[in-house]
């Protein structure tokens, strides 16, 4: 529980952290919420020498309506994100699975940046933004870039972004009131998913998966099976195909793939209820 | 006003809440070394090279000690101790701080690193290479018992000990050959990590002259580690200090002598540095002892009513690697309470301890009693399907004393339990937990056939604490006795202080201790300061464990105050010129019985007694009392809990939804920390059915060492629970109590379990092992429906 040692810097503005990135290179991270770093860093499982501590960035934390969609500052804690209004309004899957993150602790802490940027298939954010269909912008030492989030999740903690990049903002399409269902299985309240279920459903429904495999991703026969008119049952059964669910002290994985057939199904019910509740038919 | 009875707010708790309390680790000493512990990280290996170059070479470092060097140090007067050595030929391998030859379990210490720093320690203790020849390990009781590989070199076998209770055989044989019906079950306690809120930690601080030395250690027992690191050590006892500060819990896991510990004092000592440490979460789940940790089998023979004729156990128990300070007797702890609040005519209990390569076992909240009261309250349930009667009938057909209420009743095991009326609380907790009501809902639920069932559990316990009568200890060779002491003396101002013997570590002692005093004195609770937990302070004491505080040393001050008062009413009858036998002790104040008006308060008499200007021939000055209790027996708290759950079938999740718990503890001082005990008691066996247990893997690596994974609840996985209790005073001292501070944790895990049980039972589930988690639960139903076409 004790992290090796590292230098702290302190960047006050996202020009600066980039800067501070090329400068250290491989052996800088960013600091955000501290919240899946350090606990990496305490057990010696990671080691960076330079932490650039991004965590003061205020103007880099916000909820913002531009209009077609919503823009969330990658620095906005998970509890901002629960709070938010104008999430509630338009974007309401996102809030709802910020508040199932962790603890209120953890909740005040981490924040949306970090949580994607980890890029760890066991976190409720990454769904999230894929069921979303959502894009992730980033700034790298040629300027910033905009990546579908469909695109950004490449394997374990591994994605799009390269070493010198920082995630700024989250452009999340506004949802106009379409069914969605955040469904989460754990053991205590306070647990990351054993397996999870994020569903946006509205022209393109879209199911995301938590630890299901080794990087989030979205569960693409289900998705298929709902646009083509399946039932919730229907759809859910092809919930875990073309998965490799990891194996861990909670679950092998034909627990995993049974759960994410469950969860899919309860999340497809839940959302067509919600469809109907807003005057919205169930798939378009 | 009566003080006893009333719920107080603990008067310890804006310390604690607001930060102001002072831990171990807030004690910050100028000159401090910090210790980093290089620990192995192999179950078990012999040692063949440590290269302690490179971190003697990093800055901050002060040295480097293998086990080999401490041993040439000579710094060990004798290996760590274990005080209940339960059989003449217990195998007991020495237990040294440090591994020198061969480690045998993983965390076992193999070298120290001394630093200016935490964080220097850790790093060097990083860099400490230790090249390991590893030996097959034993990872389990299993493998233990099965004897292929064995867990130390030394020994030729896993085997610690056997120890039988069977007080009578033949009679035990008749019951099972006439029996009606018999009940055979199996059930593993598996093994927990005590984690308490504080880690442990220490500091060593020798004093410049005069060898003498100061030991902060968050500790339960500060008496009994005094007692020990001078045989550890070599010290002599009469230098040693041990102060424990605040204590944020132990549940039993601060009652040993650790190897860290010893090290910190014995470092300190050679060296006339303060020494340091406190352990790291993950550190902990290899080097703090654990809980539990037994295979049990047990068997009922019943008539043809299923009225019990015979019990019989047998338990398999994991020691771990070492004997610690209690390790063989935990199980014999609970070896009484197999026959739990039932009338059982014969009964027999055998235990074998045996060796694994894993951190030992020892005490955790119940220490052997939770166990014997999950089998026994698991197989009743099991007993009552195979009669065809439900859970509270074959309780009832079955309670000591046939339900009424009992006094000093001699049980199977041959102990006198003290007084119980079980009936009655039975009855009031199925009332309020709406026992029918449940029923009714679920039974709509199996008819509707819906997806998330409802199970509803019993547990009727009955517990021993109350440690102990010395006598019965010396009976069972364990290697102290079981008094409790404590001095009450009234100030030149009439303010109180008491000092108690018994050591409190979050279970609210100053309250409780001042509201007995102000009572037994007549004065307002705020009047009196309790002073514990420092030797220098209070140098007797057998400190806390066993729920022996109240029944024990709350006992020892209610009995001093009496002293107190004896004495002040001889030295009142002198100042008022008064026969002592006419005078009467009313509100705090004496006065000649009949003529309440003339009265002398008894801070008037304190003062006398300092000023001692008048006093009768013979009186001594002061007013301050102090006594040795040795209680003449246990005392046997009972209590019915209730538990109700709804287990997802679909996907194996359960969820607690109900709790109801009605305790009898005797007569409450304060029932507010009852009922705080109770809570906090009860989640710690919840956790065991559902939550916690030590995942080793073949190697006897620990898979789940940190908080991610070893599964400790919060306040967000357990419903309200509803609490209510019984009042049935002990016969076992004069204040009427018994212990509460274990006995939720020995009623809970049974209920929940029983109420998994219970709302599986459609599908022909009987059994399953703990904790029940949502893969274990959700294969069992699986396998059900596979096999049975399902309930549902
Ligand atoms: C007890 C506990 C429980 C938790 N439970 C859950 C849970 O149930 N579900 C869940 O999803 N999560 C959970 N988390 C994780 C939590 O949500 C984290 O806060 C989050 O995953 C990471 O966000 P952070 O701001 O703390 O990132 P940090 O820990 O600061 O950083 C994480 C990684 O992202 C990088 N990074 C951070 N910000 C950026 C950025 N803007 N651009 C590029 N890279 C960046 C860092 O360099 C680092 O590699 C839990 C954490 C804890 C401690």
């Amino acid at each position: 529980m004790i992290p090796a040692p590292f230098d702290l810097v302190t960047a006050d503005s996202a020009e600066a952290a980039v800067a501070a990135l090329v400068e250290h290179g491989d052996d800088a991270k960013l600091l955000a919420g501290g919240h899946s770093l350090l606990p990496l860093m305490k057990l010696r499982l990671a080691a960076p020498a330079v932490l650039v501590d991004i965590g003061r960035l205020r103007d880099r934390s916000f909820v913002r309506d531009d209009g077609a969609h919503v823009t969330v500052g990658a620095l906005t804690r998970h509890r901002d994100l629960e709070t938010s209004p104008v999430l509630a309004e338009h974007a309401p899957l996102l809030a709802a699975v910020a508040a199932q993150i962790g603890d209120p602790a953890v909740r005040h802490r981490g924040t949306i940046g970090g949580s994607l940027a980890h890029g760890d298939p066991a976190s409720d954010l990454p769904a999230a933004v894929l069921a979303l269909g959502a894009v992730l912008v980033a700034v790298g030492p040629g300027g910033s870039r905009e990546i579908p989030a469909e695109d950004f999740f490449h394997g374990f903690m591994d994605t799009a972004l390269h070493a010198d990049e920082m995630l700024t903002e989250i452009r999340i399409p506004k949802t106009a009131g379409a069914g969605w269902s955040f469904q989460k299985f754990n053991r205590r309240a306070q647990d990351w998913a054993i397996v999870g279920a994020a569903i946006q459903l509205g022209p393109t429904p879209r199911v995301a998966l938590i630890n299901m495999d080794m990087q989030p991703l979205r569960a693409s026969a289900t998705e298929s099976a709902v646009a083509g008119g399946a039932s919730p049952a229907e759809a859910a059964a092809v919930a875990a195909e073309g998965c490799s669910p990891p194996e861990d002290l909670n679950a092998d994985a034909a627990y995993r793939r049974h759960l994410a057939q469950v969860m899919v199904r309860r999340g497809l019910v839940e959302a067509a209820g919600r469809s109907a509740a807003s005057g919205q038919s169930t798939v378009t | 006003m009566s003080a006893i009875g009333t719920p107080m707010k603990r008067r310890e708790d804006p310390r604690l809440l607001t930060g102001e309390a002072k831990y171990v680790d807030d004690i910050q000493v100028p000159g401090q070394l910090w210790m980093g512990m290089v620990r192995a990280t192999v179950a078990h290996a012999t040692i063949a090279a440590i290269d302690t170059s490179a971190a003697e070479a990093m800055d901050g470092v002060f040295a480097v000690y293998t086990g080999a060097d401490l041993q040439e140090m000579g710094l060990w007067g004798a290996p760590l101790p274990c005080a209940w050595v339960v059989t003449p030929d217990m195998a007991n391998p020495a237990h040294y701080p440090t591994a020198v030859d061969e480690v045998h379990h993983l965390g076992e210490i193999v070298a120290v690193v001394l630093a200016d720093s935490r964080y220097r320690a850790a790093d060097a203790a990083e860099a400490v290479v230790v090249d390991y020849a590893e030996l097959a390990a034993v990872p389990n009781l299993d493998a233990a018992m099965a004897g292929a590989a064995v867990a130390h070199s030394s020994l030729s076998t896993n085997h610690a000990y056997h120890w039988p209770l069977v007080p009578d055989p033949d009679a035990l044989e008749a019951a099972f050959a006439n029996a009606a019906h018999t009940v055979t079950a199996e059930f593993v306690q598996q093994r927990l990590i005590p984690a308490a809120m504080e880690p442990r930690g220490v500091l060593a601080v020798p004093s410049p002259y005069g060898g003498d030395i100061t030991l902060y250690s968050s500790t339960q027992v500060p008496h009994i580690l005094k007692v020990m690191v001078a045989a550890t050590t070599g010290i002599s006892e009469a230098k040693i200090r041990v102060v424990a500060p605040s204590v944020g819990g132990g549940f039993g896991a601060k009652l040993n002598i650790n190897p860290d510990e010893m090290l910190a004092v014995a470092l300190a000592h050679r060296l006339g540095r303060p020494v340091r440490w406190t352990e790291s979460r993950t550190e902990a789940a290899g080097s703090t002892h654990q809980g539990r940790g037994q295979h049990q089998r047990i068997e009922l023979a019943a008539d043809a009513g299923g009225k019990l004729l015979g019990c019989r156990v047998h338990i398999d128990a994991d020691m771990g690697a070492y004997m610690m300070l209690i390790t063989p007797g935990v199980p014999l702890l609970g070896s009484f309470l197999y026959t739990g609040v039932y009338d059982v005519p014969a009964f027999g209990f055998t235990c074998d301890g045996w060796f694994t390569n894993l951190t030992p076992t020892d005490a955790y909240r119940g220490a052997g009693r939770p166990e014997a009261s999950y089998a026994i309250e698991r197989a009743m349930d099991l007993l009552a399907a195979e009669v065809g009667v439900g859970p509270d009938e074959i309780r009832r057909r079955n309670f000591l004393g046939g339900g009424d209420r009992f006094e000093n009743l001699t049980v199977a095991s041959t102990l006198v339990f003290d007084s119980g009326h079980y009936g009655p609380n039975l009855d009031r907790a199925l009332e309020l937990a709406d026992y029918d009501g449940l029923r009714a809902e679920q039974q709509r639920r199996r008819a509707a056939g819906e997806p998330v069932q409802l199970g509803i559990g019993l547990c009727t316990y009955v517990e021993i604490c109350g440690l102990a009568p010395s006598r019965a200890l010396g009976g069972l060779n364990y290697g102290a006795g079981g008094w409790e002491h404590a001095v009450v003396r009234m100030l030149p101002t009439g303010k109180v202080e008491v000092v108690s013997g018994s050591t409190p570590h979050g279970q609210g002692h100053e309250t409780t201790w001042s509201q007995i005093v102000a009572d037994k004195l007549g004065i307002d609770p705020a009047d009196v300061t309790v002073l514990h937990s420092d030797t220098a302070i209070s140098p007797l004491g057998l400190d806390t464990y066993g729920s022996r505080s109240l029944a024990v040393g709350g006992v020892a001050i209610s009995m001093a105050c009496d002293k107190v008062v004896d004495k002040a009413k001889v030295i009142a009858a002198h100042l008022m010129e008064a026969n002592v036998d006419d005078l009467v002790f009313e509100n705090g104040a004496f006065s000649v019985a009949g003529t309440p008006a003339a009265s002398t308060p008894i801070q008037a008499v304190a003062f006398a007694a300092f000023t001692a200007h008048n006093l009768p021939d013979g009186v001594e000055p002061n007013l301050q009392e102090q006594v040795t209790f040795d209680p003449p027996n246990f005392a046997f708290p009972f209590g019915t809990h209730v538990a109700v759950v709804e287990v997802d079938t679909e996907t194996g999740g359960v969820r607690l939804v109900g709790y109801t718990a009605v305790d009898d503890c005797g007569t409450q001082i304060n029932p507010l920390i009852v009922e705080g005990q109770v809570h906090g008691g009860i989640v710690q066996g919840v956790a065991q059915a559902l939550w916690e247990g030590v995942h080793y893997d073949e190697d006897g690596i620990i898979k789940n060492p940190s908080l991610m994974d070893y599964l400790v609840p919060s306040a967000a996985e357990v419903p309200s629970i509803r609490t209510d209790s019984t009042v049935t005073p002990s016969t076992s001292n004069p204040l009427g109590v018994k212990g509460v501070g274990e006995a939720g944790t020995i009623g809970s895990a049974a209920a929940v379990m029983n109420a998994i049980c219970d709302a599986l039972s459609p599908f022909g589930i009987a059994d399953l092992p703990m904790p029940a988690s949502p893969q274990t639960v959700w294969r069992a139903v699986e396998s059900a429906r596979a096999t049975t076409g399902g309930a549902s």
